[in-house]
């Protein structure tokens, strides 16, 4: 249970950081928060050549809006999104959801850029980022692009991103008025990884009767986030009712396939994720009139 | 681009106030950096992959696990371990005497991860709640205790240091 050997190298800028990659991109490996890293390391699942230390690079830390988006620079620690006040006013799904990420010497180490790169299909953040619409930003010698998370999110461990690319920084879009959110998981202990867990996203009408949009987007039901895009359509229109919420449930479990594993059955993965969807889909519109009220 | 990057490296740390220099190689985890290199036994090794929370340390203060921590990425950084939680070597820290009076520890294989993060948690929540504390060690195995003694002593220890 030791790491293979490998060679380390912190580089003082992303440029730099950069400029290694490209020419490294097959045997060297990026370290983040280390906390999916360096056990896989351990295990020795992985055997880099070269390990990129990114920690240094404090042009890689940091949140802030803009356009009315929330910008999560990549290396920015799980517990800075956990004590921030601008994720708690403008992405509460993420200030949610972020309590749920491992455990506190893992949120203090893990980094959000991490998270996504990685792409483990239990993980929280890619979950939120799928809920939300948000996009992922990648950056290499070559230049820079926005990718949504639906197409970023490719399957178990595999995104979107070339070798030579790196995850700079995530954005989550503003949500519209009369919009509520909730993030629900049933896990073993808190802070393990998700059996299933789900971010809903409920907008409301004006007379906040009816649901004009909603979203749905669960962790721990397939190899990447799922959306319930059947279930999110039929809930157009519908009124704010818990037959609603119930028909929803039903409609989600008919069109997940999750796996079964050493944790949980598909059939129970399968029903807790309709009684998930129902309880976020009520809380979602609830906390919609609530912050409309306020 | 040949040979980026280096197998080994001289490193500065400041361990319990006390500052060491050693050249390690790239891959010593800080946990046998701590156990090895600088004798200090106390940080126990359980799982070595980030499940068992015995090896938690302070990094700047914040707890870590130290087995998925590169001793070369501690490299001007500030480590605390459990031997630097007493007072003295006659005095014990509110929370080592919490931990004894309730009997918080058994086997005390998982004490040094159990005293560090509750160190790190009571200091940013100096009152809190069973349901708090059970979350905030909710990444520490105990197969002795069934935790309830551990919960009991670190409520006693927030006591504890409230008064003082």
């Amino acid at each position: 249970m030791k790491p293979p050997r490998f060679r380390y190298y912190a580089p003082h800028s992303l440029e730099e950081a950069l400029a290694v990659l490209a020419e490294m991109a097959d045997e060297a490996k990026p370290l983040a928060g280390g906390q999916s890293l360096i056990p896989m390391l351990n295990m020795r699942l992985a055997r880099p050549s070269l390990l990129i230390d990114l920690n240094g690079l404090h042009e890689l830390s940091g949140i802030e809006l803009d356009n009315g988006a929330l910008v999560v620079r990549a290396m920015t620690r799980h517990r800075a999104v956990e004590r921030s006040p601008l994720v708690a006013e403008h992405t509460p799904l993420l200030a949610e959801a972020i309590r749920w990420v491992g455990h506190l010497p893992i949120r203090t180490r893990g980094t959000v850029g991490g998270s996504v790169a990685h792409a483990d299909p239990a993980a929280e953040l890619p979950g939120v980022l799928m809920a939300l619409d948000g996009t992922v930003q990648l950056t290499s010698r070559r230049g820079q692009r926005l990718v949504p998370a639906e197409d970023f999110f490719i399957d178990l461990l595999t995104t979107a991103a070339e070798p030579d690319e790196l995850v700079t920084e995530v954005r989550f879009p503003s949500l519209p008025s009369r919009t509520g959110t909730a993030w629900l998981e049933v896990a073993r202990r808190h802070g393990d990884y998700a059996l299933v867990g789900v971010g809903a996203v409920v907008s409301l009408a004006e007379d906040f009767t009816t649901v004009t949009e909603a979203r749905l987007s669960f962790i721990g039901v397939g190899g990447r986030p799922v959306r319930a895009r059947l279930a999110e359509a039929a809930l157009r229109g519908q009124p704010v009712a818990a037959e609603t919420w119930r028909a929803a449930a039903a409609t989600v479990r008919g069109e997940i396939d999750p796996a079964g594993d050493i944790h949980a059955s598909a059939e129970y993965r399968r029903y807790v994720a309709g009684v998930l969807a129902e309880r976020a889909l009520a809380l979602a519109a609830e906390r919609a009139r609530e912050g409309a009220r306020q | 681009m040949t040979a980026v990057g280096t197998e080994r490296r001289v490193i500065r740390v400041v361990v319990n106030g006390v500052p060491y220099e050693r050249e390690v190689e790239a891959r010593l985890l800080l946990s046998d950096f701590l156990r090895h290199e600088l004798g200090l036994t106390g940080t126990h090794v359980g799982c070595e992959h980030g499940v068992c929370g015995a090896c938690t340390v302070l990094f700047d203060g914040e707890p870590v696990r130290s087995c998925l921590f590169l001793a070369v990425q501690a490299d001007g950084h500030a480590i605390e371990t459990v031997e630097g939680l007493a007072p003295s070597e006659s005095e014990l820290h509110p929370l080592q005497l919490a931990f004894w009076e309730k009997h918080g520890l058994q086997c005390g294989y998982c004490t040094p991860g159990m005293l560090m993060v509750l160190k790190a948690f009571l200091a940013e929540h100096p009152n809190p709640t069973e349901e708090e504390i059970r979350e905030a060690i909710s990444g520490n195995l105990c197969r002795c205790t069934g935790y309830q003694n551990i919960v009991e002593a670190a409520l006693s220890a927030a006591q504890l240091m409230r008064q003082s």
